[in-house]
């Protein structure tokens, strides 16, 4: 079962070096509570695996102004100009995946599948180095899977067993990531006794989730 | 003819392409200037890739939902009988032919249907987002773009130079000189702003242009 932590504790179980998933979307549905806390803890040379780096100063670019990204695996960077000339400047290394093989790598992550074959990306930088495989006439790359140790998401309401909603589109990559990580761990706005949460609606089952912390409240 | 008007043409004939029940993804800037010219009783479906259908326009002030954003993170609506879903089935759609036409800007376009958009090496390097999925998994790819770049170079090429988003994925390219089909090699010259000779046309465009035996002329929004 879920254990219900501050986001103190949560925070203070990652380590430097580790590989982090971080839910959201340019910060909707983002985890902005944890990812502000773990800048406070000092943790530095993570590998972070999310969409995006947020904007300068908010969502996932907390860490990058802390130099606490040394790689970064994500679809877009344009929106915070910081991530961008930190590459240049060679403090992070960003490898830039089209954002539905990102998606897809997590899921096959989690899945347990070895990988998948996709028409993105074929003839285009993304495809240097990889393989191509071609079925009934169409060529494909082989994309490889993704893990990270920890796994950073957002959803609206957790049940006291780790049962999860999401709300709207602060949905994205969150429940894809809770199945991808070791160790994942939840910012919620809510939580309820269990059975409050029918089971149809649910979205993420609680087995995927380690650790639950309350939003909001405990910030800061 | 002013940038906002040539903008309006570009997008008005566009929307003309859209038939009642598509699934339309719409690019950032440009393409989002569709939505303002759907024809009367065409019903569309707007798809946001970061995980809706049923993208509405945006929220008026004070009325933002900070859960319900658009593939650029600005506040959008979502109509009645949107859904929303996770990235994994989002791209799902994208790749699996669900999109029936996806509308995008351009760097650069070619006579071979190659779209260069998402890098300037050494200058611009944002990262793709979700746009390499879209041009290759959309049924149709609609390529929106002022004809030349602000320093007077022709955007439709022979062939790309910049890195590419995908390769022979574009169907029609929407300028203001014209509405041009990409055919292996050449762009058929299908309709041209009234504005414009074809000579000035060809002298604009560095693919090699074919005309159409059936050339008329855009029509211009009111």
């Amino acid at each position: 079962m879920a254990k219900i932590v501050s986001v103190k504790e949560a925070a203070a179980k990652i380590t430097s070096g580790s590989s982090v998933m971080i839910g959201g979307f340019m910060t909707c549905g983002t985890p902005v509570g944890l990812v502000r806390e773990l800048v406070k803890t000092g943790v530095g040379d993570l590998t972070v695996i999310a969409n995006d780096t947020g904007v300068q100063g908010d969502g996932i670019g907390m860490l990058i102004t802390a130099d606490a990204v040394t790689h970064l695996i994500a679809s877009h960077i344009g929106t915070n100009p910081e991530t961008g000339k930190k590459k240049i400047e060679g403090t992070i290394s960003v490898e830039l995946v089209p954002q539905g093989t990102l998606v897809e790598r997590i899921r096959c992550g989690g899945a347990g599948l070895g990988g998948f074959l996709t028409p993105t990306g074929v003839g285009t930088v993304v495809a240097e180095g990889k393989q191509h495989i071609t079925l009934d006439g169409q060529t494909y790359l082989l994309e490889e899977p993704l893990k990270a140790d920890f796994a950073l998401i957002k959803a609206w309401k957790a049940d006291r067993k780790g049962n999860l909603i999401y709300q709207k589109s602060a949905r994205n990559f969150n429940p894809i990531m809770a199945m991808a990580a070791e160790t994942v761990i939840v910012e919620v706005e809510e939580i309820v006794e269990v059975g409050e949460i029918d089971p149809d609606h649910v979205m993420t089952p609680h087995f995927f989730v380690d650790f639950i912390v309350k939003g909001g409240e405990i910030d800061g | 003819m002013a940038d906002r008007d040539r903008r309006n043409l570009i997008a008005y004939r566009i929307a003309q392409e859209l038939k009642d029940g598509d699934v339309v993804n719409l690019g950032i800037g440009l393409p989002t200037l569709v939505c303002a010219f759907i024809p009367p009783g065409i019903d569309i479906t707007l798809q946001s890739e970061n995980g809706f259908i049923g993208l509405g326009p945006p929220p008026a002030k004070g009325e933002e939902d900070p859960e319900i954003v658009n593939a650029g993170g600005q506040p959008v609506t979502i109509l009645p009988g949107g859904a929303f879903f996770d990235s994994a089935e989002s791209f799902a759609i994208i790749r699996g032919g669900h999109v029936d036409v996806t509308v995008l800007g351009a760097l650069e376009v070619d006579a071979y249907g190659n779209l260069a958009s998402w890098m300037v090496p050494g200058k611009m390097v944002p990262g793709m987002g979700g746009a390499m999925d879209l041009v290759v998994g959309a049924k149709k790819v609609i390529v929106a773009t002022l004809h030349t770049t602000r320093t007077g170079e022709s955007k439709l090429r022979r062939e790309c130079q910049l890195p590419l988003t995908a390769a022979n994925q574009v169907d029609l390219v929407v300028t203001d000189m014209g509405v041009f089909q990409v055919n292996n090699g050449s762009m058929i010259l299908l309709e041209k702003n009234p504005e414009f000779s074809v000579e000035q046309i060809r002298a604009a465009t560095e693919a090699p242009l074919e005309i159409s035996t059936q050339l008329k002329d855009m029509e211009i929004p009111a």
